[in-house]
């Protein structure tokens, strides 16, 4: 194996023996701001598939986030449907939209690409904020059901837990197992054209490549995992809303992704922790919480251009060097 | 000689400055074909017009008898026209074996060259391939980029300007592997500033004047012939 993928893999048991614990401090607060962070943290990473690793930069992924969580949601309370099967159903949704969105993006490139997927994005919220009968329109679709997580009860320790903490491990475990393929889907061989997409996207093409047909599986397969994110998002929100749909809620994964670093694959996750934490932490203390927020991330973006996780392997990369 | 590839009095303009005033020209299986020209006379514009990645809005493109005028560049790749850029550039962030790697796998054509038959024709690649491409120096890029060509198992290599900017004793062991390509039987259409590169390789030339066809011929002809040659080539 080679040194990379080691570090690679013990960054990522590391990072999931840390959230697993979290429960163990004992407080809702904590496994709340937890569950947040991993299921956002799931959404940028799928965003990044997009930005990151493609070079296509989506302003309108919250759409299939939406729907992942719509369709999810509906499901489960309306149609009873078992909670796994709706949650992959929630994935199906958001994949088959950005299939068919994606179909008419890829067609175009760079700026007037962003533009078509917030077009979409938009229409989606549209649908979602008027569709009375389906999606609650403006007052959402509240009280989505908790999955039944008796089945965890046999287990030692996290069978004895409060429910809320039940369902972080249930997020945790499927989001771990989403993150994994996701990585898996970044460093094969389908990773790397897209890789040379983004590098030269002329270049790609005379080498042999269909470039739009690999955009359109890439974006098709970022809107699964973001309605993925989505189903789990709207059972941890009790509810289902419009603005799971909206624009800013797409600016804000991108803040994450561009914060946390979207030449890395655990970037993206470290943006959301960092984006979740500092938000929680301010609002709590001052009303300009925005300004002071806004002030925070320019510092950081001037700070680190390369997002937090690229200056840390620049730093671990010097380190390296030095030692040599 | 079976024609393999035939220009048809093509037309290509970058939006709408144009560049080449009807090109007509015609490889046929195992030539090399040399087409010469100063700088901005349109070689670049026509190699882009075969590859389909600036189509021509006048005229045909011909693959084998069959009319394949703006074809998707992929396409083209596929029914086996390598192109080697003058720019040169590989994937900066893939080491050379992943450069390989992903060109063999989307150019689909299964042939004799394999990443192993290029690191036997150039053996400093085999070196090298675990860096990534961006350190590599010009020299190794560019046999980096025919390297990545040959994997595709083309029947026709365009290569645009491949010595220029290269150190005089690196062309010279690229005039050396070009050949060997040649001596195996592969067809090259080959874009050259430099006369001593190009006319040592060529068994026919096109010259080209402001977009259009001044001169074709064996190349030879231009070759012992200096008076033509300075007349058609001359600054």
């Amino acid at each position: 194996m080679r040194r990379q993928t080691v570090t690679g893999v013990v960054v990522s048991a590391a990072l999931f023996v840390i959230a697993a614990t979290v429960p163990v401090l004992g407080s809702r607060y904590y496994t709340f701001v937890a569950t947040d962070i991993v299921i956002f943290a799931m959404l940028a990473t799928s965003l990044n598939l997009l930005v990151g690793l493609s070079g296509l930069v989506s302003f309108g992924h919250a759409a299939y986030f939406g729907v992942g969580a719509y369709v999810c949601g509906i499901l489960m309370k309306a149609g009873g449907v078992p909670f796994l099967a709706a949650w992959l159903l929630g994935g199906v949704g958001g994949a088959l939209l950005a299939g068919v969105f994606g179909y008419f993006c890829v067609r175009l490139t760079r700026v007037y690409f962003s533009m078509l997927t917030l077009a979409f994005a938009q229409i989606v919220w549209a649908v979602c904020f008027k569709w009375n009968d389906v999606t609650g329109g403006e007052q959402g679709y509240p009280d989505v059901p908790m999955p039944d997580l008796a089945f965890l009860d046999w287990l030692p320790w996290i069978g004895s837990l409060r429910s809320g903490d039940k369902f972080y491990f249930v997020v945790l475990m499927l989001a771990t197992v989403s993150m994994l393929a996701m990585r898996r889907i970044a460093n094969s061989s389908f990773g790397r054209i897209l890789t040379c997409i983004r590098d030269n996207l002329e270049r790609t093409q005379f080498i042999g490549i269909d470039v739009r047909r690999h955009q359109l599986v890439v974006f098709t397969i970022a809107g699964g995992f973001a309605g993925l994110a989505g189903g789990l998002f709207g059972i941890f929100n009790r509810g289902v809303f419009p603005d799971f749909c909206y624009w800013p809620k797409s600016a804000e994964v991108l803040i994450m992704t561009i914060l946390g670093g979207m030449y890395s694959f655990w970037g993206p996750s470290i943006g959301a922790a960092v984006l979740i934490i500092l938000n929680q932490y301010i609002v709590s203390r001052t009303e300009y919480w925005p300004l002071v927020l806004g002030a925070i991330m320019l510092a950081l973006l001037f700070a680190f251009p390369r997002g937090i996780a690229g200056a840390v392997g620049a730093a671990w990369r010097s380190r390296d060097r030095f030692n040599a | 000689m079976t024609g393999l590839l035939e220009l048809d009095d093509i037309h290509t303009a970058y939006g709408t400055s144009l560049v080449l005033f009807g090109v007509s020209l015609e490889i046929c299986r195992g030539e090399c074909v040399c087409l010469l020209g100063r700088n901005g006379v349109g070689k670049t514009t026509t190699m882009r017009s075969i590859m389909g990645l600036t189509p021509p809005y006048k005229g045909r493109v011909r693959w084998k008898g069959e009319d394949v005028t703006g074809s998707h560049p992929h396409r083209m790749a596929r029914r086996g026209i390598g192109f080697v850029p003058e720019d040169r550039r590989i994937f900066s962030e893939l080491s050379v074996w992943e450069n390989l790697d992903v060109a063999q796998r989307s150019a689909k054509r299964p042939g004799p060259w394999t990443i192993e038959a290029v690191y036997a024709l150039f053996p400093k690649l085999r070196e090298l391939s675990k860096r990534p491409g961006g350190v590599l120096s010009g020299g190794e890029q560019q046999m980096l980029t025919i390297a990545r060509t040959l994997v595709g198992n083309p029947e026709l290599l365009l290569l645009d300007e491949p010595s220029e900017g290269l150190a005089p004793v690196v062309v010279e062991s690229l005039l050396a592997q070009v050949k060997r390509l040649k001596a195996e039987g592969l067809t090259i259409l080959l874009a050259e500033q430099g006369l001593d590169f190009s006319l040592a390789l060529a068994d026919r030339a096109y010259v080209l004047q402001k977009g259009s066809v001044r001169f074709s011929g064996p190349a030879g002809e231009l070759r012992e012939n200096v008076e033509l040659r300075d007349n058609l080539l001359a600054l």
